[in-house]
Formats: structure tokens, C-alpha cells, sequence
């Protein structure tokens, strides 16, 4: 497979399906892992990494027949590429700007990647549209599973699986659920719900993972230990706790609705004729009105767009992207324009 | 990551402990060297009980210097940079990173996934990366009989922990 062929369609977690899809956009499950026959990346010099993801590509290669995994060695990629790799989330910022022999492979659907080299030997990947805390777990379990039939992990009894990171040991587990929750935005509730995930354990972070602001009213929600729990009960702190991070938000709708349809609509719709009409738009406007959007439509106030192709427009409308889109390097004024005449294209009456 | 001060992106992580209570942070050079600076600042300005402690302050250094034996990483450098050098570190500085690992997690024990194939002798594995470190070294002093007896350790440990690279699959 060729990168460039990626930009023809969108990952399988986009599709806007499965449980609470209005409000959950994806669930994913990490893992870390390191070989326990090297030292962590701080300490390994060229010819160790190189041997390193000698080994973990040739494992990734055999897991490809099961998983139609495709590798790709980071080294050899554009900026270009590395960034759009980042905003398909099939790639952390951490690996597109490391040093030294790394890689990912990933697979078709875009819902399984492993990437080598990155803080760890080794982070496996998996991501699903909507609430799926279970499949991912499976999926990811069985993945593990598979490779340690190959090779040896770092692992002791007391701390379990040993990261570069102390935060990061016992399961190497982090796993994460990726909320859009535009109500309590705008009704400023949000602050309460982060004190109290925080009370209990649970780190929040923007849309791009860890330092990044949230954009587009987007949350992820992940557990912030990895130690002492197993990885069952670390996923189900989570479970327990979305479903009242999901009814909040859904009140918090159903009140604004109550107290002002008629300017909520206005909101809604002049969201939609701004993206429908803007000449020039940056990234956090669009972000900002998609937000809008995708909360109208979920509220029956807007009836002729699907959700998927607003998911997918808050991905399509980012830099790396619209650049591959259009085969050339663009500055930040030209992307606007670029992200306008694509936004008019994807909403225009017949698609 | 960004830098926890400034737009920047973060180039290093700092674990630091203070009385047993670990706290992250993250910084771009600039601001790692200010932070740092201020914090020395603070320490000459420590409370007269701590100041006055030194063999508090000694055994602090001593701690620093403490080295792992596979791949020389010092805990002052882990302090500074958070992360670790290689599995062993947390055999090297077990007494050190326990009360760390507790005030991050609030659990010193794994409760979780074990490995189907546990690393049968761990101590083969550590073996590896200290020999891989000497062949290094014999290479560079280019004391080449030595680095072939290393090679041939290497080769068969290697072979007795079967983590030799998967064979490449034919089409
Ligand atoms: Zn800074
Ligand atoms: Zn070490």
C-alpha cells in the first residue's frame, strides 16, 4: 500500500457507528512493550535500535497475514507524510518528530498500529468508532499475545511489564475514550466534570493527546495509573464512569434545547452556512463550527448531512491533509483557502 | 508534548521526589535550565532542619551516583531526564523508585497480564545488554579477539532465550 492512497478514504473509527456514536467518537487501547534484551531507547545506541526494529518489523510482517498490517519506516517518510500520519492518529507527535530507526506499521481499516521506537521498544495500538472498551481490549489482548510468542517482553513479577517511563508500568495499559461534548462546553459544566474524573483517577487531554488543547469541544478521557489494578479493572473504572459523562452531556442538550431552540437552530445553521460558504477559514473556525454542526444534526436540527462525513471533515480540514489533498505544499494562508473550497465542496446539496 | 511553561515543545521530563511524592514535569531546554537554576537557588535556601542534615545531603549525592550495572545509567540522570535506561534499573534502584512508583500509582504490585512466555531467567536478558555493551567497547578498543568471544556469548545466549529476529518469510 502507498500513502498516498490513504487520502482516498478514512479510518473504519470515523464511521460514526456503535454505541452512544453521538457522543463517543472512538475508544482506543494501548500497550506498552520493550524487549527485555535491550535497554530503553534513552540508553540504546544506533545499532541497537536499528536491531531492535529489525526484530519488532519482521514481527509485525508476520502478524500482517492476520491483521493485513503495512510497515512503514518513519526515517524515510516526508514531514508531510509523518504529520498526516499524525492527524490520522495512526502515529504519535512523540514518533513523527524522534530520531533514529523507527517505524509503524498499521492496518488497512486503520484500527490496529504498532509503532517502534517510539518512548517504548514498542506501543500497540487499537482504536474503534464509538464505546468498544471490550473489542479493543480483545484485540489488542490477542495482538500481545501473538507477539509474545516471539519474542520476550521486559516484565517482572512485582512491577509487571517494564516501561522507559515509571508512569507507564505495571500493564502498560492506557485506555482511552474520545468524547465530543459541545453542551457542556457551552454551558461551562465541563470544569466540574474534569474535578471530579480527576478525584477518581482519570486524566483529560484535547483531541491530539498529551499538551494539546482541546479543539473542536473534544475530550479524551484515559486512566492516569497502570500499576496495581489489572488491565480489566483499569477498563472498567472507565466504563463505569463514560455513561455518566454521556447522560450529562445529553442533559445538558435537551436544556439548552428547552430554554432557546430557536437560537440554538440559529447557532447550528449559521455554523453550517459558514462552512457551506466561507472563501478563506482556519483550522480552529472550523473546528470550532463542525463542533456545532455535528451537535445540531445529533439534536435532529440539521437532516441532510450524515454524521460520518462530519467526522471525517475534522480530519480532512487539517493541514497535512488538505496538502496531500491538493499534491502541494501550501503556508498557512493558502491552507485556508485550500480548507474553505474543500469544505464548500463536501457540503455542497448533492453530496 | 508542549513544554509546561511555554508554547515549545517539551524536550525533557523531569520525575522530581519530593518527600516521596513524585511530581512530572515537562519543559523545553529554556525553561528546563530555568527551572533547574531556581531550583538549586531553592536548595541552598533550604529550612535550617534539612540544610543542617548533611548526612541527609550526602546520602542524597551518594544516591545520585548510584549507577546501574547494565547500562550505566546514574539515578541523578534518570531524576533529571524521567526516564529510565534499560528493565534492570528497576532491580538497580528498586529502594529508590518503590516510594515513587507508589506515589504515582498508589500500588507497588502488578496486578495484571502476565506473560505466557515469562522471561524463563531474566538475568540471561540483563546478561545480554551488559555483553552487548562490552562488544561495543572491545570494538572500539579494537581488541578484536576479545570482541569475537563476546559475539559468540552473545550468539548463544541469544539462542538459549529464542529472541532472535523472526526468519524473513518467503513470498
Ligand atoms: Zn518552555
Ligand atoms: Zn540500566
Amino acid at each position: 500500500m502507498k500513502l498516498d492512497e490513504l487520502i482516498q478514504s478514512s479510518g473504519e473509527w470515523l464511521r460514526g457507528e456503535g454505541p452512544e456514536a453521538d457522543i463517543v467518537i472512538s475508544t482506543r487501547i494501548r500497550l506498552a512493550r520493550n524487549l527485555s534484551q535491550f535497554p530503553f531507547l534513552t540508553r540504546a545506541d544506533e545499532a541497537a535500535r536499528v536491531e531492535i526494529e529489525r526484530i519488532l518489523s519482521g514481527q509485525i510482517a508476520r502478524l500482517a497475514s492476520r491483521k493485513s498490517l503495512n510497515y512503514f519506516d518513519v526515517t524515510s517518510l516526508q514531514r508531510l507524510d509523518r504529520q498526516f500520519l499524525v492527524e490520522r492518529q495512526l502515529i504519535s507527535r512523540e514518533l513523527s518528530e524522534g530520531q533514529g530507526p523507527r517505524g509503524v506499521g498499521f492496518s488497512t481499516a486503520e484500527n490496529v498500529s504498532l509503532m517502534v521506537n517510539e518512548e517504548d521498544h514498542l506501543r500497540i495500538q487499537v482504536l474503534r468508532s464509538g464505546l468498544a472498551l471490550e473489542s479493543c481490549w480483545q484485540e489488542i489482548n490477542q495482538i500481545d499475545d501473538l507477539l509474545e510468542e516471539q519474542v520476550c517482553f521486559a516484565f517482572n513479577e512485582q512491577l509487571g511489564y517494564l516501561t522507559a517511563c515509571p508512569t507507564n508500568c505495571g500493564t502498560g495499559i492506557r485506555v482511552s475514550v474520545m468524547l465530543h461534548l459541545p453542551a457542556l462546553v457551552q454551558t461551562k459544566e465541563i470544569q466540574k466534570v474534569f474535578q471530579a474524573l480527576h478525584k477518581i483517577g482519570l486524566a483529560v487531554r484535547g483531541l491530539y493527546g498529551e499538551g494539546s488543547q482541546a479543539m473542536g469541544d473534544f475530550y479524551q478521557i484515559s486512566n492516569q495509573t497502570t500499576l496495581g489494578k489489572s488491565e480489566e479493572q483499569l477498563i472498567k473504572n472507565l466504563k463505569d464512569v463514560i455513561p455518566n459523562i454521556i447522560g450529562y452531556e445529553r442533559r445538558c442538550r435537551t436544556a439548552l434545547v428547552k430554554e432557546n431552540r430557536q437560537g440554538l437552530h440559529d447557532q447550528v445553521s449559521r455554523a453550517y452556512g459558514i462552512l457551506k460558504s466561507a472563501q478563506t477559514i482556519t483550522s480552529e473556525e472550523t473546528m470550532q463550527h463542525l463542533s456545532s454542526l455535528r451537535m445540531g444534526i445529533n439534536l435532529g436540527l440539521i437532516e441532510d448531512l450524515p454524521i460520518p462525513t462530519v467526522n471525517e471533515l475534522f480530519i480532512f480540514t487539517q493541514p497535512a491533509h488538505l496538502q496531500k489533498l491538493r499534491h502541494s505544499s501550501l503556508d498557512s494562508g493558502e491552507r485556508n483557502v485550500a480548507r474553505a473550497s474543500y469544505l464548500r465542496e463536501r457540503l455542497a446539496p448533492q453530496n | 508534548m508542549k513544554c509546561q511553561t511555554c508554547p515549545s515543545p517539551a524536550t525533557l521530563h523531569i520525575t522530581e521526589i519530593v518527600k516521596g511524592v513524585a511530581a512530572e514535569h515537562h519543559f523545553c531546554d529554556e525553561c528546563a535550565q530555568q527551572y533547574l537554576s531556581q531550583a538549586e537557588a531553592k536548595g541552598n535556601d533550604l529550612p535550617p532542619g534539612v540544610a543542617a542534615d548533611e548526612e541527609g545531603e550526602s546520602k542524597l549525592k551518594e544516591l545520585d551516583q548510584l549507577a546501574c550495572p547494565n547500562c550505566g545509567i546514574t539515578f541523578k540522570e534518570f531524576r533529571k531526564q524521567g526516564r529510565l535506561g534499560c528493565p534492570h534499573d528497576y532491580v538497580a534502584f528498586q529502594e529508590e523508585l518503590l516510594p515513587l512508583l507508589e506515589s504515582i500509582h498508589g500500588e507497588t504490585q502488578h496486578f495484571g497480564k502476565v506473560p505466557k512466555r515469562t522471561p524463563d531467567d531474566s538475568r540471561k536478558q540483563y546478561r545480554l545488554i551488559k555483553l552487548r555493551g562490552e562488544l561495543k567497547v572491545a570494538i572500539a578498543e579494537e581488541s578484536y579477539e576479545q570482541a569475537a568471544k563476546l559475539r559468540d556469548e552473545i550468539q548463544q545466549l541469544e539462542q538459549e532465550t529464542q529472541t532472535a529476529p523472526a526468519e524473513e518469510e518467503t513470498e
